[in-house]
């Protein structure tokens, strides 16, 4: 099976995100459709993963351990995300995100 | 010439997981969001599966659809947010914003379409296994293991600080 069907998987999935970010006002969708183009990345990095070790290179399984970072590193930017989205919407009873406008002055 | 096995069962995950994909941005709901995004993560994870990660399938459904949906379906429920009330956008910026992700859609299908890179054979590798990934990463990437630990410290910290009810002393 072809590595381009994976490829092309990822794309439709980060393309699928990127319309969720900008499409989107309530902060916590956007936030889900940035989970869903990190997750689309990670797809296509294990399929990298599995082509080198097919190819026979040892070395194939840093590209797994590089996706359990980028998971580590999604776990925590939920946390800190998701505090930040309770602290505005206990301030302004909303999740819209053009509420972050009042930031400027 | 007929489809494989391995084939058929690409197909049919990649076709869920698209749907679900799209039910998540086009849901008004946003619990309904939640849960479609929830389908998405475990069909992902059957594509770990059919790529000899099983770890990462493992680890993946763990962290995603147990720890972080389940605080965005936290979250909102929360907030009470599974009333339709999301303030609409403009409907010319969603337009735009389905024309730009459609367009960004157009160029890299366009622009990976030729490229050669060779074929997955259907044979079972242990590179996935935990005891081949659990050597890689105590010896080769320690480092960033034992950084991420220190993030995660600062992540629960700052999550915790952010948010505290303010107003006792400051």
């Amino acid at each position: 099976m072809p590595v381009q069907y994976y490829i092309f998987l990822s794309i439709v999935l980060f393309c699928i995100g990127v319309m969720g970010v900008l499409m989107r006002r309530n902060a916590i969708i956007i936030f889900m459709c940035v989970e869903l183009m990190l997750n689309a990345v990670n797809l296509l990095m294990v399929a990298f993963s599995k082509m080198w070790a097919d190819a026979g290179r040892v070395d194939a399984a840093g590209a797994q351990i590089f996706v359990f970072f980028i998971m580590v590193v999604a776990a925590a930017e939920v946390a800190v995300g998701l505090a930040i989205i309770v602290m505005v919407y206990r301030k302004s009873q909303s999740v819209d995100i053009n509420i972050m406008n009042r930031l400027k002055n | 010439m007929g489809m494989s096995l391995q084939q058929i069962v690409f197909g049919v995950l990649s076709i869920i997981s698209i749907i679900s994909a799209l039910g998540v941005i086009l849901s008004k709901n946003p619990v309904t969001s939640v849960l479609c995004l929830i389908v998405t993560f475990f069909t992902i994870a059957g594509h770990y599966i059919m790529l000899n990660a099983q770890f990462l399938a493992v680890v993946h459904i763990i962290v995603y659809a147990g720890a972080i949906m389940v605080l965005f379906l936290f979250v909102i429920m929360l907030m009470n947010l599974n009333a339709e009330i999301e303030p609409q956008k403009r409907s010319w910026l969603k337009y735009a914003g389905a024309i730009s992700g459609g367009a960004l859609l157009l160029v890299l299908l366009a622009a990976l379409r030729e490229a050669s890179v060779s074929s997955l054979q259907p044979g079972a590798v242990e590179i996935g296994l935990i005891s081949n990934l659990g050597k890689t990463l105590f010896s080769t990437y320690v480092l960033p293991f034992e950084v991420s630990s220190i993030l995660f410290l600062s992540a629960m910290v700052g999550a915790v600080v952010i948010g505290k009810k303010e107003g006792h002393e400051s």
